[in-house]
């Protein structure tokens, strides 16, 4: 196939069983996940389709990734800002790419690292999320969904997926926010920023956060945090989104372009006119020309 | 490509003409054959009393134990084989901490009871296995700190109970006493004493002939002292002598028409 050709990978043959074995309701199970069949899936996977950062160089066609994202809690909730930019190398394949996976309504995850790899987990998380609710009669907590995630990663550890993810939500404990990614760290926190875009965005945060911010005040600032990352960062830009998460579930509260945001905020000032000796000379020389 | 597969003459567990699982129905009698269980819902408390058959003279005592912990705040008693109990607790307990692992969180009562109906129903529809011999009674406590009771039986369903009785010689008397004497906001004390009372219906009176668990919220299980059961039970049987006296005076000594 062409794609397989781009992607350098040679021929190999497919299978559909991959066989997962976990006891009890929390099983991947179900899940028939096409790997290739050879002596070290892991290895194959890895070399051939690693699309963690800088591991794809050498290939024509490089995976989508490139982002910040950023959530913070405060008193009132949680904050979800994300840019939308998806790069592929230096080809910017999309800047309206949506990188809130709206789980359920009480639950957000954030998508950085591979798009693939994130959109398709996340959907999976979703899944075994609403199997829970049906079984238990009640919704998963935070910590219990960002649980099963780490655990899903770290079956497919090795295998070159990228995924770097904060899962949060309002839960019978209250607000939650956690941080997980592709080689199943699973880290509690109040703050947390993920993508090529993050330091500029920690930069921002680390700055003006407070325990005791306002509705308001907490929205401006994920957005400003935002708007300065993708100033900064090439791979980040396009539209940011922002949600809020309270205790009826999560809203969706603002969606703007950055670039127009940051240049509300820091308007380009307008070139001072030439002086008129130098106008009329340069008329001149064009003249000869 | 020719399958083999070892040629069973029959599955173990298979219907009736008339729609019975006569293995699931042999093995609630091995329940039966089992020494009673009692639980009682109280307004704040689970008491789950179970009968201890005689033991013999060489036998330590202490080695048989029909009450266990599932976990923390989940406690269970069995009727039936003892054999068959212990691999379901054990696999039940291993559940519960997977569980602990996965979702940060104790698992609830009725998780636990249905996990363990679960088990027991696989082992009805498999080939190559027989049923659990067990009933168990699981007692504990919703998030709410609501008192629960939960049943589980040989054929898997499982269900809540404000109080129930399963095993031993006559587990229908049992169940109707409490019937007749279960009210709803009992104290600790009551709770108690119904479970005693039920258990002395069909075992011989005597702590030596009983244990009883009492599990509150936030508070571990606690076993009655043999001091503090045979109190119960003597002020049990100081109440029914002093019911039967009053029954004899009240009547005539001699009645003549």
């Amino acid at each position: 196939m062409a794609t397989f050709d781009i992607l350098n990978i040679g021929s190999a043959k497919w299978d559909r069983s991959h066989p997962v074995n976990f006891s009890s309701e929390f099983s991947v199970g179900d899940n028939e996940f096409m790997l290739p069949a050879v002596e070290n899936r892991a290895e194959f996977c890895r070399n051939n389709f690693n699309a963690e950062k800088g591991m794809d160089q050498d290939r024509e066609l490089k995976f989508m990734k490139g982002t910040t994202t950023l959530a913070f809690k405060y008193n009132g909730g949680v904050i979800v800002s994300v840019d939308s930019r998806a790069t592929q190398g230096n080809y910017i394949a999309s800047n309206s790419v949506k990188k809130v996976i709206e789980i359920n309504p009480f639950l957000l995850g954030t998508m950085a690292g591979g798009a693939a790899d994130c959109s398709y987990w996340e959907r999976d998380l979703g899944r075994q999320c609403r199997i829970y609710e049906l079984r238990n009669k009640e919704r998963i907590s935070v910590a219990a969904a960002s649980k099963l995630l780490a655990n899903t990663m770290y079956q497919y550890r090795g295998y070159g997926l990228s995924m770097g993810t904060m899962i949060t939500g309002w839960d019978k404990t209250g607000p939650q926010l956690y941080y997980v990614d592709n080689d199943a760290t699973r880290i509690h926190g109040d703050i947390f920023s993920v993508g090529s875009g993050s330091t500029y965005a920690y930069g921002v945060l680390d700055n003006y956060y407070r325990k005791d911010l306002t509705f308001e005040e907490a929205v401006e600032l994920g957005k400003r945090a935002i708007m300065h990352a993708t100033h900064r960062d090439a791979m980040s830009g396009g539209i940011n989104n922002v949600y809020h998460v309270g205790e009826a579930g999560w809203t969706k509260v603002w969606s703007g372009d950055v670039n127009e945001e940051y240049y509300r905020h820091y308007p380009i000032a307008t070139l001072p006119p030439a002086p008129e000796a130098v106008a009329g000379a340069m008329e001149e020389k064009r003249m000869e020309l | 490509r020719y399958f083999t597969k070892m040629s069973y003459d029959r599955a173990i567990t298979v219907f009736s003409p008339d729609g019975h699982l006569f293995q699931v129905e042999y093995a609630m009698e091995a329940v039966k054959r089992g020494s009673s269980v009692v639980g009682v819902r109280g307004i704040d408390c689970v008491v789950l009393g179970v009968e201890k058959k005689a033991v013999a003279q060489l036998q330590d005592p202490r080695t048989i134990r029909k009450i266990a912990k599932l976990d923390d705040d989940l406690t269970i008693a069995f009727a039936g084989f003892t054999a068959d109990a212990r691999v379901l607790i054990e696999k039940a307990r291993l559940e519960a901490q997977s569980f602990r692992l996965t979702c940060e969180d104790a698992p609830s009562i009725e998780y636990m009871a249905r996990f363990i109906a679960k088990m027991q129903q696989s082992y009805t529809q498999r080939g190559g296995v027989r049923p659990f011999g067990v009933s168990s009674m699981i007692g504990g406590f919703s998030k709410d700190k609501l008192p629960q009771l939960y049943l589980t039986d040989p054929a898997g369903t499982y269900s809540a109970w404000k109080a129930y009785a399963i095993g031993g010689r006559s587990e229908k008397a049992v169940q109707e006493f409490l019937e007749k004497n279960w009210s709803a906001n009992l104290s600790e004390a009551d709770s108690i004493r119904l479970t005693v009372k039920a258990l002395m219906e069909v075992v011989d009176s005597g702590s030596k002939n009983m244990d009883l668990a009492v599990m509150k919220f936030g508070v571990p299980v606690k076993m009655v002292t043999s001091e503090e059961l045979q109190e119960v039970i003597s002020d049990i049987e100081r109440e029914q002598e002093e019911a039967k006296k009053s029954v004899a005076e009240s009547a005539p000594i001699d009645s003549t028409v």
